[in-house]
C-alpha cells in the first residue's frame, strides 16, 4: 500500500525530482507499471544515448535512464562505474564485459544473452569521467534507498546526507517511518536535520540543531557553518544563531578530541613499522653486536618476496600474504645465515669492519633486483581485506592495513620474546652474548647460535619487509630509506633490550607524528634525528641500558 | 648498448684511468650524439628508459641512411643520478667525444650542473622533462612542457569542468613544485579564488608516511565546497601516497587529484584499480589513437623485447627533439652548434599525438595538452584536451618578477632573458 | 729555524710519504706544464677535461686524509666527514655566489636567484660576510671545525664511542641532509648552489683558472698531509695512538682523552671542510646530496683499501677507488655496485691493512732479509 502511494506520487514529483533518483526497487515497480511497451521504448532510447563521445550527452542520457522504470537500470550503471560497459563496433549492441574469464566472456546488455569467447578488440568501452562517475553515485544511492539490502541501503543514505533537498525531504520523512534499522535511521534524521535548516520555520531550526550538535558529520558541521555565515550580523530574535553557536562548538570541540585521537594513532602506526624494521635489527645488533648494514636490504628481499609470491598466484592475491611471510622469513632468513658463515663469523670483535662489509653485502643484494627483476619499482597489490578503513565515527577512521601492521608488529614482538625467553635456542642466543667463552665451556655450540640468531634476526628482517610491501614502494632502494631509521631505533631504544625497542619505536612514532602538524614531516624528522644524538649523550646506552656483564661487551 | 660504444667509452675510461694522453681520435665518418642519462642511483628508474628510447631513435635514423651521408653514432655516459658528475660527463662529452648534441638529463639540478658546461662549451642539449620554466639558454631546446603546458590548463580544467572551489597544491619541496605552485597560487588568486581556499603543503623526497597530510586533505575537502588536489610529488613518494588515497576513502570522485609527473612508468608500479578516475596533465599518453603513435610504440615494444612496455611523455619529447636536431642539422648542412641552433627555431616536426611541434624562438616547442583519468589497467583515458598546441612560456606571465622577461634567440635580441623594460639581457654566461 | 728541516724532519722516516710526495709534485708540475703549454693537438696535451677530474680526485684524496687521521691514528670511525666536506663545499658555494652579483638571471646584486626566486626580501643574516674572500676563506675551516667542535665537546666528553659514534655520527650527516633539502632553509634547497661565475676575480670557465684550482688542490693536499704527520708524529700524535690502542688505560695515565680526541676532531674536520671547498668551484654545484650517509661510508672504504693509519694510503685508496669507478661505470654501470660491493667484503676479510699493507709485506720483507 504504500509503496503504491508512493510511486504515485513519484509520478508526481517526476520533473522535480529530475536531479534525484526517487525509484522504487525496481522489481516492485515493475508490477505497477503501467505500459511496458512504452518505457521499453524508453530504455533503448536513453541508452542509446551512451553512444555519445560528449560526456554532457553521456549524463543526459544517465539522467533519462533513471527515469524509466527497468530493473536493468541498476546492473547498467554499476558495469558503468565498474568500466564493463562496452558496446560491439559493428552492430552497436550493448554488452558486459568480463575481462576476468580467459577467454573475455560477455553478457548482452538488452536480454541478458551470454556470449562466451570474445574478441574485446571488436568492443569499445563506453568510458565515463569523474563527473559521470560523481552523478553516477548519487544515482545510484538514489536507486538503493529501496534496497532490500541493508548495506546497500545504509551506503545510499550516507551518500545523500547534505544532499537531501525540500522535494527529497518528504521521501525521507517517510522513508525513516519504515525503517528499521537504527544505525540508518539514525544517518536519516541527521540528513532530515539537515535539510530542516533550510526551512523558515525556527523552532523546527533549533530542533535541528539540537539534533546535529553531537554528529561528527562534515555535511551537518559545514551546514551549522553556512547557517551561521548567512544569519551574518542579524538579531538573533529567535534564538537559532545562539543554538547554531552552541552546536558547533560542541562539535568543534569533539572533533579537536578526535583529531587528538587521531594524530596517536598515526603515531602508533608508524610507531609499529619502526618496530617492526627495528625488530630484526635489535637482535643481530643488540645480542650479537653485529652491525648489519645489511638489514635494509634483507627487508627488500622480503617485499621482493611478496611480489613474486603475487606474481606466481596472481588469482590468489588475498591470501598471497599468508604464504608470502613464511616464505619471506625463509629466504631472508637462509640469506642472513649466508652472509654470517661467508663473512661476518670472521670479523667477530671487529665491530666497524663488519659495519663495512655488510655495507658492501648491501650494495651487492641491492643489485640483484636490478639485474634479474628490472630497476623498476614493482606492483604489490593490497590484498581486499587490507584496502580500505575501519570507519569508526564520520571524525576517525583507521586504515586496515596500518590496523594489521600495528597487530602484526606486535605478534612478531612477542614472538620472538618468547623465543628468547622459553625456547632453549633463546636461552642459548642469551648466554652467548653474556659470556661467549663460559658458554662454550658449558657445551653450547656458539658458532650454530651465532648462525642461527643472525638467520632469525635476518627473518625477521624479511616478514617487516612483507608489510612494508603494503605501504610503500617495493624497489631495490626499499631498505636504503629505513636503514638510519631502524638504528636509531635500536641505539635509542637500548641496545640488547626487547623492551626498550618497543617503547622506544612507539614513543618515537608518536612524538614525531605530534610534532609534524606543528613543524612539518621534514622538520620533525630532523628534530627526532637531533634529540637521538643528544640523548646518546646522556644515556649512551639507550633507554633501557642492559646492566651486568654484558653491558662491557 | 653498441659495441662501438662499448669499446669507445672503454677506450677513454682507460685512458683516464692510466693518466695516459690520447688524442682526441675523431671518427671522421660518424656524427656522434651523446646520451646522459643516469644508469645507476636513484633516477636511473626513469632515465634508462630514455636512453634506450635514444638508442632506439638512432639506430632507426641509421637504418634509414643516417645524416648527412655519415652514420650516427650514440655515445653513452652514466652520471650515476650525481648532480656533479652530469657536469663533468658533459665536459667528457663535449671535450673528448666531440658529440654534435646531447640528449639528456631529467632532474632540474641535473640541468642546472649542465648549464654552466654547456654554455662555455658552446654544446646543444636537448632536455626532454616537463619543468618550471624560468629558464631559456642559447645551448638548450626545452622539448618538455613549461608550466603553461601542463599546470595552467590543467587547473582551467579543473575550474571549468569539474568546478572546483578550493586547492590543494601538495608538492615534493624541490624547484618544480616550488615554481609550479607558486605560479598556481598567483593564477588562482588571480581568478578569484580566496587565499584560505588553498592549501598548500611540501613533503621532503621519498617521503613514505602520508597518514596525518592525507587526513588533512580529508578534512580541507570536507568543507563543503568542490577540492581538488593537485599534485607535483615526484616519483617514489607517489606510491605510499597514492596507497594512502586509496584506503582512507578519497576517490576520485570526492577529491580528484591532478599529478604533473605521474605517467605510465610510475604507474606500472601501482596497482591502479583504487586510483581509477584521478588525473594527470600530460602532454601525450601512450592510449592516445594516432597512427605515429602506434607505430612508435610497436616499435619501442620490439625494440625493448617486452611486448607489455609502456611509452611515456618524457619519450616522446625526445622523439620530437631528436627528429627537430636530424631535421636542423640537414637544413644546416652542418652540426656546428650555432648553424643547427639558429636552423632549429621555426623547425616543426609531427608530433605522436596527431599534431605537430614548432620550435619557438625562446627554444620551447608548441605542445598540445592532454588531461587523463587513470584506468584500472594502468594506463591513462583522455578526457580532455586544448584545441590547439601551447607555445611554451620560458617566463610565466602570472609573476610579477618574470612579467617583462622574454627570451628570444633571434636577432636582434639574442637573449634568454631579456628585460623589455629596462631593455637588459642579465645571466648570460657567454660573450 | 726555517722551515725546510722541519718538513725533512716530517718524513725522514716516512718512505710512503716520500713516494707520495715525489709522485704528487711531479703530477703537478707535469699537468700544468702539458695543460698551458703543450698545444691543444699535441699527443701530449692534457685536456682541461682531465684536469679538472685530476682536481677533483685531489680534493678526495684530501678528505680520505682527514677521515684517516681520526679512524687510523684515533680509532673514531667517523661516518658523517662527507657532512665537513659538503659544509666546507657550502661555505665556497655561498662565496661564489655573492660573486655571481647582478650578472644572475634576475639581475639582482643583493640576492642570489634562486632567493629571488622563492620571494626572499632580504640576504638572510648567515650570508652577510660571505661576499669578502677572506672571511670565506675562514669560515671554510671555521664551520665544519665549530660543528666538529661542538658535536664532539657531546660525544666524547660522554664516552660514545666504537659503533655508536659511527652511527650517531651518520645520524648527524643524514640530519643536514635532510635539513639542506629544505627550501626554508636559504641554501638553495635541492638545486644547491650553482651557476658559478668567478672566484676572487679569475673566470672560472678559463683553462688558467682552472689549473690554478689544480694545483692549488695539490698544494692543499700536500700540505694536509705535512700537518696530519707533524700531528701524528708529534708527542699529541703519541697519545692519539695511545688512547686508539687502549683508551681506558691512556685516561688512567691521566690523559685527558676527551680534549685529545675532541682537537683531533676538529683539526679533521677542518680539513674535510678545506677539502670540500675546493671541489666545489672545480665541479661547478654544491647541493644537498653530498651529504648523503652513503658518500661517508664510501669514504670510509677508501680509506680501508688504501690502508689505515699511514695517511699516504687513504690518499692512493682515493685516487684507486674513484679512478677504478670512473673506469667501471663507463662501460659497465651494472656491475659497478657488485665490484664495489666485492671490495668493501675483501678489503675487510682479506686486506685488513689495505693496499699499503700489501705493498709493504711484499717489500719489506725483501729489504729486511737484505739488510739482514
Amino acid at each position: 500500500m504504500r509503496i503504491l502511494w508512493y510511486t504515485r506520487r513519484h509520478a508526481m514529483l517526476s520533473c522535480l525530482a529530475w536531479l534525484f533518483a526517487c525509484l522504487p526497487s525496481p522489481g516492485l515497480g515493475q508490477d505497477t507499471t503501467a505500459k511496458p511497451a512504452d518505457n521499453a521504448a524508453a530504455f533503448t532510447q536513453a541508452l542509446a544515448g551512451l553512444k555519445a563521445d560528449d560526456f554532457d550527452q553521456k549524463e543526459t542520457a544517465l539522467r533519462q535512464l533513471v527515469q524509466v522504470n527497468d530493473p536493468r537500470v541498476l546492473e547498467i550503471f554499476k558495469a558503468l562505474q565498474d568500466a564493463r560497459l562496452y558496446i560491439a563496433t559493428q552492430s552497436g549492441e550493448f554488452i558486459y564485459l568480463n575481462e576476468d574469464t580467459d577467454p573475455p566472456s560477455g553478457m548482452k546488455v538488452l536480454n541478458g544473452d551470454k556470449l562466451a569467447d570474445i574478441d574485446p578488440a571488436a568492443y569499445d568501452k563506453v568510458s565515463v569521467n569523474n563527473q559521470l562517475r560523481t552523478t553516477l553515485k548519487e544515482l545510484i544511492a538514489g536507486l538503493n534507498l529501496h534496497s532490500p539490502d541493508r548495506a546497500l541501503r545504509l551506503a545510499a543514505v550516507n551518500e545523500l546526507v547534505g544532499d537531501v533537498t525540500p522535494e527529497k525531504l518528504a521521501l525521507f520523512n517517510q522513508l525513516l517511518t519504515q525503517e528499521k534499522d537504527p544505525e540508518i535511521a539514525e544517518v536519516m534524521q541527521v540528513a532530515i536535520a539537515i535539510a530542516d535548516l533550510d526551512g523558515t520555520d525556527s523552532q523546527a531550526k533549533i530542533q535541528a540543531l539540537q539534533r546535529l550538535s553531537d554528529s561528527l558529520r562534515p555535511e551537518a558541521y559545514n551546514r551549522i557553518k553556512s547557517l551561521l555565515a548567512e544569519s551574518g550580523t542579524q538579531p538573533d530574535s529567535s534564538g537559532v544563531i545562539a543554538a547554531a553557536t552552541k552546536a558547533l562548538n560542541n562539535i568543534d570541540s569533539r572533533r579537536e578530541r578526535y583529531r587528538f585521537i587521531e594524530t596517536t594513532i598515526f603515531g602508533l602506526s608508524l610507531g609499529s613499522i619502526l618496530l617492526l624494521i627495528a625488530i630484526g635489527l635489535s637482535i643481530t645488533f643488540g645480542v650479537m653486536g653485529v652491525i648489519n648494514m645489511a638489514h635494509g636490504e634483507l627487508m627488500m628481499l622480503g617485499a621482493y618476496t611478496t611480489y613474486l609470491v603475487q606474481a606466481a598466484l596472481p588469482n590468489a592475491i588475498d591470501y598471497s600474504l599468508f604464504i608470502a611471510i613464511p616464505l619471506a622469513f625463509l629466504i631472508s632468513g637462509l640469506v642472513g645465515v649466508a652472509i654470517e658463515r661467508g663473512v661476518i663469523r670472521f670479523l667477530y670483535g671487529r665491530p666497524l669492519e663488519t659495519l663495512l662489509a655488510t655495507f658492501g653485502i648491501s650494495l651487492i643484494l641491492q643489485q640483484i633486483p636490478r639485474t634479474f627483476i628490472s630497476a623498476q619499482n614493482v606492483t604489490v597489490q593490497n590484498p581486499s581485506w587490507l584496502s580500505g578503513s575501519w570507519a569508526i565515527n564520520p571524525a576517525l577512521s583507521i586504515t586496515y592495513n596500518r590496523l594489521f601492521i600495528f597487530g602484526f608488529a606486535i605478534v612478531v614482538f612477542f614472538g620472538l620474546l618468547a623465543i628468547m625467553k622459553k625456547t632453549s635456542l633463546g636461552l642459548q642466543v642469551r648466554a652467548v652474548s653474556q659470556n661467549r667463552a663460559m658458554a662454550k665451556a658449558m657445551g653450547v655450540r656458539t658458532e650454530w647460535v651465532d648462525a642461527l640468531t643472525f638467520g632469525l634476526g635476518s627473518g625477521i628482517a624479511g616478514i617487516a619487509g612483507v608489510a612494508l610491501s603494503q605501504i610503500t614502494n617495493v624497489g631495490p632502494n626499499l631498505g636504503q630509506g629505513y636503514i638510519v631509521d631502524s638504528f636509531m631505533v635500536v641505539v635509542f631504544g637500548g641496545v640488547g633490550n626487547v623492551w626498550g625497542m618497543l617503547v622506544g619505536s612507539l614513543s618515537l612514532g608518536t612524538v614525531s607524528k605530534y610534532l609534524e602538524p606543528w613543524s612539518g614531516a621534514v622538520l620533525a624528522k630532523i628534530f627526532i634525528l637531533i634529540f637521538i644524538i643528544l640523548f646518546i649523550q646522556k644515556r649512551p646506552r639507550g633507554l633501557f641500558p642492559q646492566k651486568g656483564r654484558a653491558a662491557e661487551a | 648498448m653498441n659495441n662501438s660504444v662499448l669499446r669507445n667509452v672503454k677506450l677513454w675510461s682507460t685512458a683516464i684511468a692510466l693518466g695516459v694522453i690520447l688524442q682526441a681520435a675523431q671518427a671522421a665518418d660518424t656524427i656522434k650524439v651523446g646520451i646522459l642519462h643516469s644508469l645507476s642511483g636513484t633516477m636511473a628508474i626513469s632515465e634508462t628508459t630514455l636512453k634506450d628510447t635514444m638508442l632506439m631513435l638512432i639506430d632507426e635514423q641509421n637504418k634509414k641512411g643516417g645524416l648527412l651521408g655519415k652514420k650516427l653514432e650514440a655515445v653513452v655516459v652514466d652520471p650515476a643520478s650525481n648532480w656533479p658528475l652530469f657536469a663533468e660527463k658533459t665536459r667528457e662529452l663535449i671535450q673528448k667525444d666531440h658529440v654534435a648534441a646531447i640528449f639528456g638529463c631529467w632532474t632540474s639540478v641535473s640541468r642546472k650542473s649542465v648549464l654552466p658546461v654547456i654554455e662555455e662549451l658552446n654544446g646543444l642539449l636537448f632536455y626532454p622533462v616537463q619543468y618550471e620554466g624560468e629558464e631559456s639558454s642559447k645551448n638548450v631546446f626545452y622539448t618538455g612542457a613549461a608550466p603553461n603546458q601542463q599546470a595552467i590548463p590543467a587547473v582551467d580544467y579543473l575550474m571549468k569542468d569539474l568546478k572546483v572551489k578550493r586547492w590543494v597544491l601538495a608538492g615534493t619541496d624541490y624547484v618544480y613544485p616550488r615554481t609550479t605552485n607558486k605560479i598556481l597560487e598567483a593564477y588562482l588568486i588571480a581568478k578569484g579564488v580566496k587565499k584560505e581556499d588553498i592549501m598548500i603543503n611540501y613533503t621532503p623526497f621519498g617521503h613514505s608516511d602520508w597518514q596525518s597530510i592525507v587526513a588533512d586533505i580529508k578534512k580541507f575537502g570536507s568543507a563543503g565546497k568542490k577540492t581538488a588536489v593537485v599534485s607535483t610529488i615526484n616519483g617514489d613518494a607517489n606510491v605510499p601516497f597514492y596507497k594512502e588515497l586509496g584506503n582512507q576513502g578519497i576517490s576520485a570522485s570526492k577529491i580528484p587529484v591532478v599529478a604533473f609527473s605521474v605517467g605510465e612508468e610510475e604507474l606500472s608500479g601501482i596497482d591502479t584499480k583504487p586510483l581509477v578516475g584521478h588525473l594527470a596533465a600530460w602532454n601525450y599518453f601512450m592510449s592516445v589513437k594516432d597512427k605515429g603513435n602506434s607505430a612508435f610504440i610497436k616499435e619501442w615494444q620490439a625494440y625493448t623485447k617486452n611486448p607489455k612496455r609502456v611509452s611515456n611523455d618524457p619519450m616522446e619529447a625526445h622523439y620530437i627533439g631528436f627528429n627537430l636536431w636530424v631535421k636542423a642539422v640537414e637544413k644546416a648542412k652542418s652540426i656546428e652548434t650555432d648553424k643547427v641552433a639558429a636552423a632549429m627555431i621555426g623547425l616543426e616536426v609531427p608530433n605522436l599525438t596527431g599534431g605537430t611541434a614548432k620550435v619557438l624562438k625562446n627554444h620551447h616547442i608548441t605542445k598540445p595538452v592532454l588531461i587523463g583519468e587513470i584506468q584500472g589497467n594502468g594506463q591513462f583515458e583522455v578526457v580532455w584536451k586544448t584545441k590547439a598546441e601551447v607555445p611554451g612560456d620560458a617566463w610565466s606571465k602570472f609573476l610579477p618578477e618574470d612579467k617583462n622577461i622574454v627570451a628570444d634567440w633571434t636577432a636582434p635580441i639574442n637573449c634568454g632573458n631579456y628585460n623589455t623594460k629596462t631593455k637588459k639581457c642579465s645571466g648570460q654566461n657567454y660573450k | 729555524m726555517t722551515r725546510q728541516p722541519l718538513i725533512l724532519h716530517l718524513i725522514r722516516d716516512d718512505r710512503g710519504g716520500q713516494i707520495f710526495i715525489g709522485l704528487l709534485v711531479a703530477t703537478l708540475l707535469l699537468v700544468s706544464i702539458s695543460n698551458l703549454l703543450m698545444p691543444a693537438d699535441s699527443v701530449w696535451h692534457l685536456s682541461t677535461y682531465a684536469v679538472t677530474l685530476l682536481g677533483k680526485y685531489l680534493c678526495y684524496a684530501l678528505l680520505a686524509i682527514a677521515l684517516d687521521l681520526v679512524w687510523g691514528y684515533c680509532g673514531i670511525l667517523s661516518l658523517g666527514h662527507g657532512a665537513f666536506f659538503a659544509l666546507g663545499g657550502y661555505v665556497m658555494g655561498m662565496y661564489l655566489m655573492r660573486q655571481i652579483g647582478e650578472r644572475g638571471v634576475y639581475g639582482n646584486a643583493n640576492l642570489p636567484d634562486f632567493m629571488v626566486f622563492l620571494n626572499w626580501k632580504e640576504l638572510p643574516w648567515y650570508w652577510f660576510g660571505f661576499e669578502h674572500a677572506w672571511f670565506a676563506a675562514l669560515m671554510i675551516v671555521v664551520v665544519p671545525g665549530m660543528l666538529a667542535f661542538v658535536f664532539g665537546w657531546l660525544a666524547f666528553r660522554s664516552r660514545v664511542t666504537g659503533v655508536y659514534l659511527s652511527i650517531i655520527t651518520q645520524a648527524l650527516t643524514y640530519a643536514l641532509m635532510l635539513a639542506f633539502f629544505r627550501n626554508e632553509m636559504g641554501f638553495g634547497g635541492n638545486n644547491g648552489l650553482t651557476d658559478f661565475k668567478d672566484i676572487i676575480g679569475f673566470s672560472l670557465q678559463s683553462d688558467s683558472t682552472r689549473i690554478g684550482l689544480f694545483v692549488a688542490s695539490g698544494v692543499a693536499l700536500l700540505l694536509g698531509y705535512l700537518v696530519a704527520r707533524y700531528i701524528v708524529t708529534s708527542k699529541f700524535g703519541r697519545v692519539i695512538i695511545a688512547i686508539r690502542d687502549a683508551e681506558s688505560r691512556a685516561r688512567f695515565v691521566g690523559y685527558k682523552v676527551e680534549s685529545y680526541k675532541l682537537w683531533l676532531f676538529v683539526v679533521s674536520a677542518g680539513l674535510a671542510g678545506i677539502a670540500g671547498a675546493l671541489y666545489v668551484p672545480q665541479v661547478g654545484i654544491i647541493n644537498p646530496s653530498e651529504f648523503q650517509p652513503l658518500n661517508s661510508i664510501e669514504l670510509a672504504i677508501w680509506v680501508a683499501v688504501g690502508g689505515r693509519g699511514t695517511l699516504y694510503g687513504a690518499v692512493a685508496g682515493a685516487l684507486v677507488v674513484n679512478f677504478s669507478k670512473t673506469f667501471f661505470t663507463g662501460f659497465i654501470p651494472e656491475a659497478w655496485l657488485y665490484g664495489l660491493g666485492a671490495i668493501f667484503i675483501i678489503v675487510t676479510l682479506f686486506m685488513p691493512k689495505g693496499l699499503v699493507g700489501l705493498i709493504k709485506q711484499r717489500v719489506v720483507p725483501v729489504k729486511a732479509a737484505g739488510a739482514a
